[in-house]
């Protein structure tokens, strides 16, 4: 059962993947061979390497979310955001903080956070959303009328002390200490017996899952999230409002002089981007138990986020997705290779080796292909 | 031979073509004016003559030498310089430092040009350690040109050196134009002060949508009447 | 407080040291140039190469001057290390930065490029050095001289001053008074018309990044004697940096002492209430300050 879930998404995902490639009439065939193929594949492989292969596939949706969020920033207006960590941390500790309950007991000496609501997962999501929302707006008010490279200056502070204030305020998350017991959405599912409030035949259906299959479910939910996002994303992309940012990037000065409030586009763009960061930071949530400000390091996010959509295609959603599939997929490759590889005692140093071959594709890619491989769709959708 | 010509040149800014085609003769010590309405390519010439802007088609030749693509530090060496119309000089430098990186690739001793040119701008002489941030428009402009004469050019291109000058500074410096010019450097000046220009100019060229309407000596331009009326405000 | 001060213009000074090369990258080369706080690391870092493996081969004698924590061989690698960084910034930027710019890039770009290269210099440092924190000269125990008013101060820190002063003003002097100097001056007032003028654009640019990574290899070595070094170092420097570059109005070499030694002072003053955690913070609140009130700096002139 579990198999055949997988199958299905990652035929699914495999054939929404390629159907970025090639125009008109042929996409849809080309997706339907994508999807076919990776759907057998799945079916074939060996256990162990589905099971491998679930967690980048997860990790790789979540950075997708992710340059989702900094392509409206960046991609659609032109806003240099280097604080994309900081959105994504603030969605995560939004998120778990409402899905959590308040620790009691012995747990409550180890374990301070401001308040735990112990919602459901989607008063989650929408909690992040809205809190980066309002950050983003707080910031934006500030910041927005800066000149492009003090905006970047300026993402990079904001980034900076919110990490520091994660990091020092106990009352707050937990400080330095992890936040652990986060309940993951869903996880009934696979319980025995699966949630009460699904209908008789689902849970027949899901019965066989037990709590080792979780990823699966979180891989469906990751999925299909993230193409709802894409999807939103493009209609708002192609409106009228997607349209008048298109033009505030290429020439502020036109698009004010057509009597358009630059400043109020912008912002609203900085806010949606914003929003975006966060519910991917709500996802991730959804898939550790346990959250530490540690994680949401500026070297594995901002930047892994920056050249995902550099690489795939600034400017478009089809390519933020796409790069953040494929430079995750040759993280991924360089990690196998170095585990295969490389000797022992040098374990520490190809970790960084990994990191500077991604700042070395940066380069590259600004210097022979700053449009990315997926290169800006014209006219319309 | 004539000092620098220009043969059938067009250019441009990005994908717009501008000249479409425009020709230029000036002979050594010559004073050549280019008139024309705005928008007519006056600047873009001057700017594609110093190769500040490319080439599409055409050729100019300085001095014998053919200078077509040539960019403007080796324009320079042979002894072309350029006066922009605006933000021609360096405001947080003094007087004297902007006249110093004037004479920047001159491996001589060039005190004695320096005050050649003090000499023909006794205001500035009197404020050479002043920031030239601070000095009236009319002062700047002739630091401007004379921080351009440094190099002892045998042309020196002027892009509307009068302009946005109260009128007396327009008389004082058509009248240091005139001055520099008896030292034997030719001038090609871009002017809106058309009449006032073509009064003292050997020759006149009339540059309309990028393209060589008239050209004449500076007296029979002044005489047409047709260019009086479409060109030099009736 | 007084003694806060005291270490906030000794902290100053080294920002100011960074600050300095960073306002003439980014006023003449119009460039921000967020590797510079990473250029600052690299200088520390090959000075601890120098000062742990090479002057022990040949031989440099190792024993510290007076009351400092230091001898010969700081003093020897400062400029080899300042020259090593100098050249490296130099290359990045023909390989990097100037094609970039030569696509006519947006300052996006390069800002951009520039924190790849940063990330990239930053992961040498961590490959070859790992990511604990390392002392120059371990071990050591070093005496602070007691100064009137309740101060302690210790002639490490003096030195520290001293020197950026004195750097300060050996940039002051090569502005003013000589050619190259004035015509970086030229450059940064008007790139276009020092192409014009006939300027030589491309020796500005190379001093112009030797003369900036330089600096910022001082500065790190001066932190590195004064604090430790670890691979973060740099980055931890950024904020401070843009700070007291745009306090001192982008391009002003001297309103970049000043700024920097403000922002040094405010950070250190500011640990009397705050969490000392929070100093980058503070740098980067006094930055928005100055962003939004007078973004011209203390010393500019037009709005």
């Amino acid at each position: 059962m579990a198999r055949i879930l997988v199958a299905l998404t990652f035929a699914v995902l495999g054939g929404w993947l390629c159907s970025f490639f090639g125009g008109g009439r042929k996409r849809l065939g080309i997706a339907l061979v994508g999807a076919v193929l990776v759907g057998v594949a799945t079916i074939l492989a060996p256990r162990e390497w589905v099971t491998y292969l679930l967690a980048p596939v997860i990790t790789a949706s979540l950075y997708a979310v992710l340059t989702l969020g900094l392509n409206v920033q960046w991609g659609l207006t032109g806003l240099f955001n280097i604080g994309v960590a900081a959105f994504f941390a603030v969605g995560a500790f939004t998120s778990a903080l409402i899905t959590k309950e308040m620790p009691t007991g012995l747990a409550a000496e180890y374990i301070k956070q401001l308040f735990g609501l112990n919602l459901p997962f989607p008063v989650g999501v929408l909690g992040a959303a809205a809190v980066c929302g309002v950050i983003a707006l707080l910031i934006g008010l500030l910041t927005l009328r800066l000149r492009e490279d003090y905006l970047a200056i300026a993402t990079i502070g904001i980034a900076e002390s919110l990490r520091l204030v994660f990091q020092n305020e106990r009352w707050l998350a937990n400080g330095p200490q992890p936040l652990s017991g986060i309940p993951k959405p869903l996880f009934c599912l696979v319980e025995d017996p699966p949630c009460a409030w699904l209908p008789g035949f689902v849970r027949e259906l899901v019965a066989p899952l037990d709590s080792r299959d979780y990823d699966v479910i979180l891989l469906v939910l990751l999925t299909l999230s993230l193409m709802v996002l894409f999807w939103l994303l493009q209609r708002v992309t192609w409106s009228p409002w997607g349209r008048v940012l298109r033009a505030i990037r290429e020439d502020e000065a036109a698009a004010s002089a057509f009597g358009k409030n630059v400043f109020a586009f912008k912002l609203q763009a900085f806010i949606v981007g914003a929003c975006v960061m966060g519910i991917g930071g709500a996802l991730f949530t959804a898939s550790v138990s346990t959250i530490d400000f540690g994680l949401f390091h500026p070297m594995s996010y901002t930047f892994m986020v920056w050249v995902m959509l550099m690489a795939g295609g600034s400017g478009n959603h089809k390519g933020a997705v796409f790069g953040a599939f494929a430079i995750w997929a040759i993280w991924m490759g360089t990690t196998f290779l170095s585990d295969a590889v490389v000797p022992f005692q040098f374990k520490t140093q190809v970790f960084y080796v990994r990191y500077l071959f991604v700042g070395v594709l940066l380069l590259a890619i600004l210097l022979f292909r700053p449009q990315g491989i997926l290169p800006e769709e014209k006219g319309q959708h | 031979m004539a000092l620098l010509e220009v043969q059938g040149v067009v250019s441009g800014y990005g994908g717009m073509e501008i000249l479409h085609g425009v020709s230029l003769r000036v002979e050594p010590g010559q004073i050549v004016t280019i008139i024309g309405p705005n928008g007519a390519g006056k600047s873009t010439l001057l700017k594609t003559v110093f190769g500040l802007l490319s080439v599409k088609a055409g050729r100019v030749t300085f001095n014998g030498t053919d200078i077509t693509g040539w960019s403007p530090d080796r324009i320079v060496r042979l002894g072309m310089c350029f006066v922009p119309q605006t933000d021609n000089v360096f405001p947080s430098l003094t007087v004297q430092e902007n006249f110093e990186m004037g004479a920047f690739i001159r491996t001589d001793d060039y005190r004695a040009r320096m005050e050649e040119i003090f000499a023909l701008f006794p205001d500035l002489k009197a404020r050479r350690h002043v920031r030239v941030g601070a000095l009236s428009g009319g002062q700047r402009q002739m630091v401007a040109i004379g921080r351009a004469l440094m190099l002892d050019p045998k042309v020196l291109l002027l892009d509307e050196p009068s302009a946005g000058l109260a009128p007396k500074m327009v008389e004082l410096i058509f009248e240091r134009i005139r001055e520099i010019n008896k030292s034997g450097v030719a001038i090609v000046m871009v002017e809106q002060n058309a009449r006032e220009a073509l009064k003292f100019s050997d020759w006149g060229y009339v540059l309309a949508g990028g393209e060589n309407r008239f050209e004449g000596s500076g007296p029979a331009l002044l005489q047409n009447e047709e260019i009086g009326r479409l060109y030099l405000g009736g | 407080m007084l003694e806060l001060t005291v270490y906030g213009i000794v902290y100053g000074s080294i920002i100011a040291l960074g600050a300095i090369g960073l306002t003439l990258i980014y006023g003449i080369l119009r460039f921000a140039n967020f590797a510079h706080g990473d250029l600052m690391s690299v200088g520390a870092y090959i000075a601890l190469f120098l000062i742990q493996v090479v002057f022990p081969l040949l031989g440099v004698p190792q024993e510290r001057f007076g009351g400092t924590s230091f001898g010969w061989p700081l003093i020897l690698a400062m400029p080899i290390s300042a020259g090593v960084t100098a050249l490296i910034a130099i290359a990045l930027d023909q390989m990097f930065y100037r094609p970039l710019r030569a696509r006519r890039a947006s300052p996006v770009i390069l800002a951009m490029a520039s924190l790849g290269a940063a990330f990239i210099v930053r992961n040498l440092i961590y490959i070859f050095w790992g990511p604990d924190k390392i002392n120059y000269f371990p071990g050591l125990y070093r005496p602070a001289w007691q100064l009137p008013f309740d101060v302690r101060i210790r002639p490490d820190e003096l030195i520290i001053v001293v020197l950026a002063m004195g750097l300060v003003a050996l940039v002051y002097f090569f502005l003013q008074k000589t050619k190259l100097g004035k015509a970086m001056r030229a450059t940064a007032d008007n790139p276009d018309l020092a192409r014009v003028t006939g300027i030589n654009t491309e020796q500005v640019r190379v001093w112009t990044w030797g003369i900036g990574a330089a600096l910022a290899a001082v500065a790190g070595i001066m932190y590195g004697v004064n604090a430790l070094l670890y691979p973060e170092m740099g980055w931890g420097f950024l904020l401070p940096l843009f700070a007291a570059t745009i306090l001192g109005t982008v391009g002003n070499p001297y309103g970049a002492l000043v700024g920097g030694l403000v922002i040094g002072i405010v950070q250190r003053i500011s640990t009397a209430w705050l969490n000392p955690a929070y100093q980058p913070a503070v740098a980067f609140l006094v930055l928005i300050v100055v962003l939004l009130v007078r973004p011209q700096g203390i010393f500019g002139g037009r709005s």
